[in-house]
């Protein structure tokens, strides 16, 4: 092939950046800074609760501990007083976990079902179900606190765990729903037909075919429900006893405590304890996490 | 024996007639195609068949067995989707398997099968792969072996080939008609908006608008006889030309007049209407139209435009005020605006009533 002259030896547009230049300096120096002002919070609790109270009343925060000890540790899960018990914390966890557990399988369970139905089955008037279904989400949930307890007193459940469980998995429906349904729409329609047409049926095509395909969106459904059953405070406060309180409410108990000392360590160590599921929740699935929010948005 | 009837056919939604009364036979191992635009109702229609959508009136029988409200897996048919609609998580065996196990077919009789459906396809060495592994023309072949291994006596596919690269459905075209010449007894409904598709593949072709079969018959006679101006204008390539005009008589007989210009249409092959003066449409395809240099016998007409297409050219062309399209060999020499002489082809030709738009 003859050679041609280039009329520009030089490329045109803009050289990347090296990575030391100045601008990316002051922009990932800026995005350290506001990182570090974020972690301060957690720097301090955890800090502070590996002194002793000695120590936290010479009054500088920030000073790692000179002496580290777990006591304050202990006491938060095994020794804290809340009104009549002093078992700590440990009560609450157990209590959290009995509610969440149960109340994350449900609601995802029976939400993904109706995600599925409404997406693929449509039926006379599934569109009004659904459209009242999304309303309930807009409802604020002091509007439904009163009546839900009469509910709960009349069938026997208020003050109980099932009774929470049955409140947290009716509050998740409305957005779970609408997160499913969505989803499901996502999957091409020929293969729901195609799977017809194989002589899968209703739960056939449920189990073989979409949930295999759904898996993202099952973690973001379960790190959202984990998440928000295990951070809430009002309706465990409100539907449950002091014995079935879940960790958020007992913790509450423990730091407002009014009679003694403050015991700030306890209290920090306390609060860490009780943030710890969502924090490492989150951190396990972070990825997922993106996935399945992003999942939907990409065909194929 | 017909293997396949649809009787009064209706799908309203709301108030909308979807499909209107709609009739269809299919003999067995008939290939039939239905043709049209998109909305049509030509997929609706093989839904409604395949028992994915409800009808709203009439009967649907295959193989003599009324089966309106059976449940798809019931009917005997297998049907081949345009996006493949391959299950992602399984393997190409476990997408071949599946409808057999949800019927519980013997393990034997399901391997035997599989091996059977892979050889006729080629696609025994993608057997344990995922479909995400596979190309375009591999997926569709295993989309239409899971519907060979229900040994279905009705094969519906719905645009098939749309999906594919030009040459590659030009490829898979001749596999799917080496097919249903190994398949003699099975029946096959295929739904496409690809006129050479329905050509090339079709015993017989439905040409469909608006939920109402406007046409159906053989190819042959689709091409060469369209029923109405809408067949007639939908089939072919490059289209047919349509020329205004009026039927009238002549000293020498009836003839179809445009401006100062009197075809004489005693060689029609059609009923020309006895009424005379009567307005009409005539529509000659481009290879019926003979191009000659100016002077020589026929109708003068100017040169306007040029497309090579490769083998042939088409050429634009103005006559009467009206255009018209012809088809000539590459080498035809001709200019823009040069002065040319046109011989219609009447015995090929299709008049039309302008106002009921059918065939005359």
């Amino acid at each position: 092939m003859a050679e041609t002259a280039l009329p520009a030896p030089q490329p045109s547009g803009a050289r990347p950046r090296p990575l030391l230049s100045r601008r990316n300096l002051a922009l990932y120096g800026i995005l350290i800074l506001l990182a570090l002002f974020y972690l301060l919070p957690l720097y301090v609790m955890v800090v502070t609760s590996l002194k002793d109270m000695a120590e936290i009343r010479v009054g500088n925060i920030f000073a790692p501990p000179v002496q580290i000890t777990f006591e304050p540790w202990v006491k938060a899960w095994a020794e804290a007083c809340t009104g009549l018990n002093c078992d700590g914390l440990s009560r609450g966890f157990w209590n959290s976990v009995r509610i969440a557990v149960p109340s994350v399988l449900l609601s995802i369970f029976i939400a993904s079902v109706n995600g599925y139905a409404l997406a693929n089955w449509r039926f006379r008037g599934s569109e009004v179900f659904f459209a009242i279904l999304i309303f309930g989400a807009f409802i604020p949930y002091q509007v439904m606190l009163y009546p839900v307890v009469i509910i709960l007193r009349t069938i026997g459940l208020y003050g109980t765990l099932t009774g929470l469980v049955i409140v947290h998995s009716i509050f998740g429906m409305p957005i779970l729903t609408l997160l499913f349904r969505n989803y499901f729409v996502s999957v091409p329609e020929e293969l729901f037909k195609a799977a017809r047409v194989d002589g899968a049926g209703f739960w056939g095509i449920y189990l073989k075919i979409m949930l295999p395909m759904s898996l993202p969106i099952f973690v973001v459904a379960i790190i959202l429900q984990v998440t928000g059953i295990w951070n809430d405070f009002l309706f465990g406060v409100v539907y449950a006893k002091p014995e079935v309180y879940p960790m958020t409410v007992q913790l509450n108990n423990i730091v407002n405590s009014v009679q003694g000392v403050k015991e700030y360590n306890v209290n920090m160590a306390a609060t860490i304890l009780t943030g710890l599921v969502p924090l490492v929740i989150y951190f396990l699935s972070g990825k997922l996490f993106v996935r399945g929010i992003a999942a939907g948005a990409v065909k194929g | 024996m017909a293997s396949i009837v649809v009787k009064d056919l209706t799908l309203a939604y709301g108030s909308v007639n979807v499909l209107n009364r709609l009739n269809l036979d299919v003999a067995e191992g008939e290939f039939i195609v239905l043709l049209g635009p998109s909305g049509c109702g030509k997929s609706t229609l093989l839904n409604c068949i395949a028992g994915l959508i409800d009808i709203t009136d009439g009967q649907i029988f295959i193989k003599d067995r009324n089966v309106t409200w059976e449940e798809p897996k019931d009917r005997g048919i297998g049907m081949v989707f345009q996006s493949y609609a391959l299950y992602p998580q399984m393997t190409v065996r476990g997408n071949l398997t599946f409808g057999l196990k949800n019927a519980r077919v013997p393990r034997a009789e399901i391997d035997r099968r599989v091996r059977r459906a892979a050889e006729m396809l080629q696609i025994e060495p993608f057997l344990d792969r995922k479909p995400a592994a596979l190309s375009g023309g591999q997926r569709q072949r295993v989309a239409i072996g899971r519907a060979l291994v229900r040994d279905a006596d009705v094969f519906l596919f719905d645009e098939p080939l749309s999906n594919l690269d030009a040459k590659l459905r030009a490829e898979l075209r001749v596999e799917l008609k080496r097919l249903h010449h190994n398949l003699e007894s099975n029946t096959i409904v295929y739904v496409t908006h690809d006129q050479i598709e329905a050509l090339t593949l079709a015993d017989r072709i439905a040409v469909m608008r608006g939920g109402i079969i406007q046409q159906l018959d053989v190819p042959q006679t689709i091409y060469n006889k369209p029923a109405n101006l809408f067949v007639a204008g939908f089939i072919g390539s490059p289209a047919m030309t349509f020329l205004d005009g009026r039927v009238v008589d002549t000293p020498g007989g009836k003839a179809f007049a445009m401006g100062g210009t009197r075809v004489p249409l005693d060689l029609y092959d059609g009923e020309v209407p006895t009424a005379s003066d009567r307005p009409a449409i005539l529509g000659v395809r481009p290879e019926h139209v003979t191009v000659g240099t100016e002077g020589s016998p026929g109708i003068p007409a100017t040169m306007d435009l040029d497309e090579p297409m490769g083998a042939d050219n088409l050429l634009w062309l103005t006559m009467e005020g009206q255009q018209i399209r012809a088809r000539a060999t590459a080498d035809h020499g001709l200019r823009r605006g040069q002065p040319v002489s046109l011989l219609l082809d009447i015995a090929k030709a299709s008049l039309f009533d302008q106002e009921s738009e059918q065939r005359l």
